[in-house]
């Protein structure tokens, strides 16, 4: 059984490596961006395949969703063929293969592939596994690590992912439209209106079990906010984009992201002025792992708004522009 | 090897039979609609009968239950999404192969 | 056998790697270059996954009767790098939408001499 689990193992592997080789030749972008959600598909069937479910998880709906989308939209606006290059392809060719083969000699010094008593697996990590359990009472240690050994560093990320609309925001802009938009042949689909309109409420109901259920199973804020987004982008590609201005307006979305952060933040802040250290959950209740529990809960809803939120903005960025290229 | 794993054994392989035949379809089949009915095939027929298979090996408890929603979703989003799909062709003016080929006939006559 | 079963994984990652290297040094197209940006990028996570695996562990999820779990800390760091690079790649794809804004183009090879007009 193992080595059949192995053998599928090489072949996605093989088929992740045909697929990156593909996209290196074709010249039409819009199947290299279909070509591109595939490989992100196929890579998160192999995280799954190497026990990292939080990460298949989080790569399916982020690499396979938003990313595609929002390629999808940006070729819209910048046409979707490739120009011939008119320079030669020798010299990067060259580049690649001597850093390619160096790679390779590097990788002989590599300890062998999944071996239990690998240098990785000797430090931190043992501890982690051995005592999170315990200490902080959680069956899901991906969520034990993320939201409270490293809960520092996860903020830090969720301030990242709020910059980065901060950054998307000042380049492109959102604008409400107040005119009908144009036909995007979509508003004729009854049959998928129907669907989608049915979908969508499960699809969100989806999202806030990720949300909450992240501590004893694969999920957390990051994935449930993205699920949600994907929620919203679908009404938003179905119906329209004013439409899904009337439900979340952009900048109802931007206090939103801003409110995300700052409750992981105030969960700092609390213990601090409860007489610990910044982010240390075990002041927050008299218990201390309850007070785990409280402070995981509570700062995995800050990530997962804050992501919600930047996500969907994005989306309402790359579509008013599209749309106002399209009017152009 | 009971009753019930010869079942499954049986629905994984139909399963994993249409969806070869869906991917030889997909590479063999000339035109965009008689490609879409061979990828339909996959996500369709192919996904719900090796769901089935794997329903039958669980020890119904809680993850026959997530299957059976799987099941629920792929039935109604898998349709939508090749319609949608063959719907949008017709809406950018693609011609199924029927209707377009007695015009190349008459062209090459001409 | 067994050799190549120990480093295939790592070499299937270099080979990711130049892909997605190749495709930002030599692409004329930018949007091509961020998907080849993204490329580099999954295999860099696909690195650090499989430094994470254990031969016979399971999930790191506590389950009765299991005693050996992959690593969960490669994990963790993914799982937010994944997030934070789409974050990241919206930026990339919004900097293209004002590029071909004030030059009409996205084809690297047809900059020249461009910025004199705007």
């Amino acid at each position: 059984m193992a080595e059949f689990i192995d053998l599928v193992l090489l072949a996605m592997l093989a088929m992740l490596a045909l697929t990156a080789l593909r996209i290196i030749f074709l010249k039409d972008l819009f199947a290299v961006v279909m070509l591109f959600g595939i490989y992100s598909f196929l890579s998160a069937l192999i995280f799954l395949n190497l026990d990292a479910v939080d990460v298949a998880f989080t790569e399916a709906s982020v690499g396979a969703g938003i990313s595609t989308v929002l390629m999808l939209v940006t070729l819209a606006m910048t046409g979707r063929k490739e120009k011939q290059s008119t320079h030669s392809s020798l010299l990067p060719l060259f580049v690649v293969l001597v850093t390619g083969a160096a790679l390779i000699y590097g990788t002989l010094d590599m300890p062998p592939f999944g071996h239990p008593d690998n240098p990785v697996h000797q430090h931190v990590a043992p501890r982690y596994i051995e005592e999170s359990p315990k200490e902080v009472g959680l069956p899901n240690m991906v969520t034990s690590v993320l939201a409270s050994y490293r809960g520092f560093d996860t903020l830090g990320e969720t301030v990242v992912v709020f910059s980065a609309v901060i950054g998307v925001l000042s380049l492109l802009g959102v604008r409400r439209k107040k005119k009908k938009d144009l036909e995007s042949g979509l508003e004729t689909h009854r049959v998928l209106h129907v669907v989608a309109k049915n979908i969508i409420p499960l699809v969100i109901l989806f999202a806030l079990y990720v949300q909450f259920h992240g501590d004893f199973g694969p999920g957390g804020g990051f994935q449930a906010g993205v699920i949600a987004a994907a929620a919203f982008i679908l009404y938003a590609l179905v119906l329209g984009l004013p439409k899904a201005f009337a439900v979340v307006g952009p900048r109802f979305l931007q206090w939103m992201a801003a409110a995300g952060v700052l409750l992981y933040a105030s969960v700092g802040l609390y213990s601090m002025y409860k007489g610990g250290q910044f982010l240390d959950y075990n002041q927050l209740a008299a218990d201390p792992i309850a007070g785990q529990h409280y402070g995981i809960i509570i700062i995995e809803l800050g990530v997962g708004i804050t992501v919600f939120a930047v996500m969907l903005n994005i989306f309402y960025a790359f579509g008013s522009q599209a749309e106002r290229s399209n009017v152009q | 090897m009971d009753f019930l794993d010869i079942v499954s054994s049986i629905l994984l392989l139909a399963g994993v039979f249409f969806g070869l035949s869906g991917a030889v379809g997909l590479f063999r089949f000339p035109d965009f609609f008689t490609r879409i009915h061979a990828a339909s095939v996959t996500d369709s027929i192919a996904a719900i009968l090796i769901i089935g298979g794997l329903l039958l090996q669980t020890s119904f408890d809680l993850n026959t239950a997530k299957l059976v929603f799987i099941l629920l979703f792929l039935l109604v989003t898998s349709p939508t999404a090749s319609h949608a799909l063959a719907k949008s062709a017709r809406h950018g003016g693609l011609l199924t192969l029927a209707e377009s080929s007695p015009q190349d006939k008459q062209e090459s006559a001409k | 056998m067994s050799f190549i079963l120990d480093y295939y994984n790592y070499w299937i990652v270099v080979f990711l790697m130049m892909a997605g290297f190749y495709i930002v040094i030599s692409a004329n197209n930018l949007v091509k270059k961020i998907v080849g940006l993204n490329i580099f990028q999954t295999s860099v996570f696909m690195l650090y996954i499989s430094m994470g695996k254990v031969t016979g562990g399971t999930a790191p999820i506590v389950a009765e009767g299991v005693t050996q779990y992959s690593n969960p800390l490669p994990h963790v760091l993914i799982l937010t790098a994944i997030v934070v690079g789409v974050a990241t790649t919206a930026v990339g794809l919004a900097l293209v939408v004002r590029i071909k804004r004030a030059y009409g183009t996205v084809e690297e090879n047809e900059f020249d001499n461009k910025d004199d007009v705007i």
